[in-house]
């Protein structure tokens, strides 16, 4: 537990220290669940005992490489060839050390595996190259894919800057969307080949598999828009499938699920139905930047 | 064997070679093999390199620049095989054929033909390979662990790249029972096992890992090609295949793979390290035993790999303890070599300066591995360019710069020559600066969230790719330098003595005249 607080103490000053941390991008986000928390504990831990265990090694490496160099007249101590009790230590004191990064990391993967008591089961179905969310006995489902002015200026020789396009490849026609504080279980497959749903701020990477259903589950906690990519190689547009989740209030989830409903029943035929965009861009999500 | 007082005998040793094209395309003399090799990997370097930097050009910005999405992961996938099967394994078998006799006191290796078979196998399979650009739909694009259903999406490119990868693994296979006779077989007398080169016994049990794990891979890429070609349906799920058994396939393959593409490394290191310490290896036994438990664990720690596939818990809490585990030995072998240098008579000539890059910098990628062995922080790690900074760390700066510093060391023996030591720090200094420059942003970029493989990229990412385009760029170029010494030592320089280093290295190659005698010992050598 101390050392848990130690550590914790330490990762809290790297991340604190700059505020650009977050948004210049060299190092995993906090997120927004209670999981993603965890994960980047446990990520800034070991890296906080690697950082420890380098600062021993590489020492005693730079003192070596200093201090008994042939230049300096250093003679070499023939007789140091082995040592059974130095030789114990260093193969206990790192299995000490891996039981204790164990222990906190086997915690967190068995409540990643909880999907139990979940409130709302969504299907995703990873598509070459777009994402298609089935809300489960919602009547709901839609595809999503890349936002049409990055898609203009992704091509080769566009001309276009790519500097100038709002969230450049990182926002879709149709984000997913889900509420606030409530645990939102994923039923993930493939269509085609294998694709990976990931969004950094969730915590959660898990596999679309043609064939298989695979289950992830997120409780976001904070209002706002998440972006996430196809994490598995899947072709060529395989940089082009990106994910937007944007986690709205309770209230206003039920409203766009209520006019997602209506314009599902207004297409006539079985046609996946678009959710309107006026029903997208509610107040509440406009305002609520992520981070 | 010949007898070692026929002094005739003795004075027809070089007339014997052959010459011109005969003595390479029918070659059968080792020194000869191991040349062929490691100019074949150098050769392969640098192609995987401009493959490499092709794809450093087109992300130097977001939006695509350069190349097709289509061709930009064909050049990944190549990149990756090409670096694996055609730099890496071949420069490694290179330095095993050169010195594996010379250390153990043999005249040759023991499989003299086949040697040559294995070695003039793998022009042909990157032949094979390289052809695939130039059919319809260009060279393979599914990345180089071929997973399904992507890989079994390709078009003419998909049987030349299985073809090429069983050529590939019949040319290792070969490779590595050769090792293995040999060095079981050709010790001088009184050369017993615990006395071996710690060069030869890395060998030795990399060659194991060869004959255990090449087979599953050919086993699997023929099976991709029934389920492409004759409507099998082995991991095709429209069949009723399974995708994810080929992934549990191919990486129990390809995590021992990785010890194959390390352990020699290890190996040339510890050669290395205590000849310029002037002090024996620490803990010989010790790093042996290492050995062996590394490559050992390495056959159950494959699907580490792929914790994101939705492994049960029980599957994916032991992966991750038994990952965890490799660190022992590991860490084990670091502590040697640093106790090697501990109260040792250091001096840094080339091959020292690498080997001590490859310690700080392959341990830097050991902690990273040790990261990405945490299952939940591996569900943000995997796919991303966290993964691609760790395992450059540990193949470029790791194997790689084992093998420029085995390179170093022995050059001399091989040539009669020394080179220039001023070029080689150089560009010993030009590559340890410029590695890091390449790689160390890209963990950075994965941790912030940079999927790997991806052509293009959002704006966010920009500058630590800038950053490691410069490096990259930086660290391509500096390898030319590495061609300048090889090159102007080839060709003369102040002549070698049998020792070279002045630091009085241990082994037997060093009792051998430098240039060391075609055939390297006719009389097997007295062992104290």
């Amino acid at each position: 537990m101390l050392n848990r607080t130690v550590f914790g103490a330490l990762g809290g000053l790297l991340t604190a220290m700059p505020a650009l941390a977050y948004e210049s991008s060299y190092n995993m986000p906090v997120g927004v669940t209670p999981i993603s928390r965890e994960v980047h504990g446990l990520h800034m831990e070991i890296f906080w005992i690697c950082v420890a265990i380098a600062a021993v090694v590489f020492g005693v490496m730079i003192y070596s490489i200093v201090k008994f160099r042939k230049s300096k007249g250093a003679i070499a101590d023939q007789t140091l060839l082995h040592s059974t009790p130095v030789e114990v230590i260093w193969t206990v004191i790192p299995a000490a050390i891996l039981i204790f990064m164990a222990v906190p990391a086997a915690k967190t993967l068995v409540k990643m595996e909880d999907t139990a008591n979940s409130e709302l089961s969504v299907k995703v179905t990873g598509y070459q190259w777009k994402w298609q969310y089935e809300y489960l006995g919602k009547g709901v489902s839609f595809y999503s894919s890349l936002a049409a002015d990055s898609n203009y200026a992704r091509q080769l020789h566009s001309g276009i800057d790519v500097n100038t396009v709002k969230d450049y490849l990182l926002d879709v026609d149709n984000p997913f969307v889900v509420p606030v504080d409530t645990k939102v279980r994923l039923l993930l497959t493939g269509n085609d080949v294998i694709h990976a749903w990931w969004v950094p701020d969730f915590a959660v990477k898990k596999d679309a598999i043609p064939g298989f259903i695979n289950e992830a589950w997120f409780k976001a906690e904070k209002i706002g828009r998440y972006t996430g990519q196809c994490a598995e190689l899947c072709g060529r547009d395989h940089g082009f499938m990106p994910i937007v989740v944007n986690v709205v209030s309770k209230e206003d989830f039920a409203k766009w699920l209520v006019s997602a409903q209506q314009s599902a029943k207004s297409l006539a035929g079985g046609a996946a139905a678009l959710p309107p965009a006026t029903a997208v861009s509610t107040p509440a999500m406009t305002t609520a930047a992520a981070r | 064997m010949m007898a070692n007082n026929d002094m005739h005998a003795v004075d027809h040793h070089d007339d014997h070679k052959p010459h011109g094209i005969r003595r390479w395309l029918f070659a059968t003399n080792h020194k000869d093999i191991g040349t062929m090799y490691l100019l074949f990997a150098l050769f392969m370097f640098f192609l995987g390199g401009a493959m490499a930097l092709v794809i450093r050009a087109e992300l130097f910005q977001p939006g695509l620049q350069f190349v097709d999405p289509t061709f930009y992961n064909s050049l990944v996938t190549s990149h990756a095989l090409i670096m694996i099967f055609g730099g890496v394994m071949p420069a490694f078998v290179g330095l095993a054929n050169w010195m594996i006799p010379m250390q153990i006191g043999a005249p040759d290796m023991a499989l003299p033909r086949m040697n040559n078979y294995s070695f003039w196998i793998l022009p042909f399979a990157f032949t094979l390979l390289l052809s695939s650009f130039f059919t319809a739909g260009g060279g393979p694009a599914g990345g180089w662990t071929l997973y399904p259903p992507l890989s079994l999406q390709a078009g003419t490119s998909f049987p030349l790249t299985i073809f090429a990868i069983h050529m590939m693994g019949a040319s290792s296979i070969m490779g590595a029972i050769n090792v293995i006779v040999t060095i079981l077989n050709m010790r001088a007398p009184g050369l017993t096992l615990l006395k071996l080169p710690l060069f030869c016994w890395t060998w030795l049990i990399t060659a194991y890992l060869l004959i255990a794990v090449m087979p599953v891979l050919a086993g699997a890429v023929t099976m991709l090609l029934t389920d492409h070609y004759f409507g099998t349906s082995f991991f095709n799920p429209a069949g009723g295949g399974d995708p994810v058994m080929f992934q549990h396939i191919f990486w129990f393959f390809g995590h021992p793979e990785v010890y194959i593409l390390i352990l020699p490394a290890f190996g040339v290191v510890s050669e290395i390290i205590p000849t310029f310490s002037r002090k024996p290896l620490f803990g010989y036994d010790a790093m042996v035993y290492a050995t062996a438990s590394i490559a050992f664990l390495s056959f159950i720690v494959w699907a580490h790999h792929m914790f994101t596939v939705g492994m049960p818990l029980a599957g994916q809490m032991f992966f991750m303890l038994s990952t965890m585990l490799i660190a022992i030995p590991t860490g084990v072998k670091v502590f040697n070599w640093t106790t090697t240098m501990w109260r040792g008579s250091l001096s840094f000539e080339p091959p020292m300066l690498f080997a001590l890059a490859f310690l700080f910098l392959f341990t830097i990628g050991g902690f990273s591995g040790l990261m990405l062995a945490i299952a939940p922080a591996d569900y943000q790690y995997q796919d991303t360019y966290f993964v691609v900074a760790h395992f450059h760390y540990v193949l470029v700066p790791g194997a790689v710069f084992a093998i420029m510093a085995g390179v170093y060391y022995w050059l001399p023996k091989w040539t009669g020559h020394m080179y220039s030591m001023r070029l080689a720090n150089w560009h010993f200094w030009l590559s340890a600066i410029s590695v890091n420059v390449l790689f160390f942003p890209q963990h950075f970029l994965g941790l912030a969230g940079m999927p790997r493989r991806i052509p293009d990229y959002s704006v966010q990412f920009t500058d630590w790719n800038m950053v490691s385009s410069i490096g990259g760029f930086a660290f391509g170029i500096s390898q030319l330098l590495f061609v300048v010494v090889i090159v102007q030592c080839v060709r003369g320089g102040k002549p070698a003595t049998a020792k070279v280093w002045d630091a009085d290295p241990r082994g037997l190659e060093w009792t051998l005249p430098s240039p060391a005698p075609y055939h390297s010992f006719t009389t097997a050598p007295e062992i104290d």
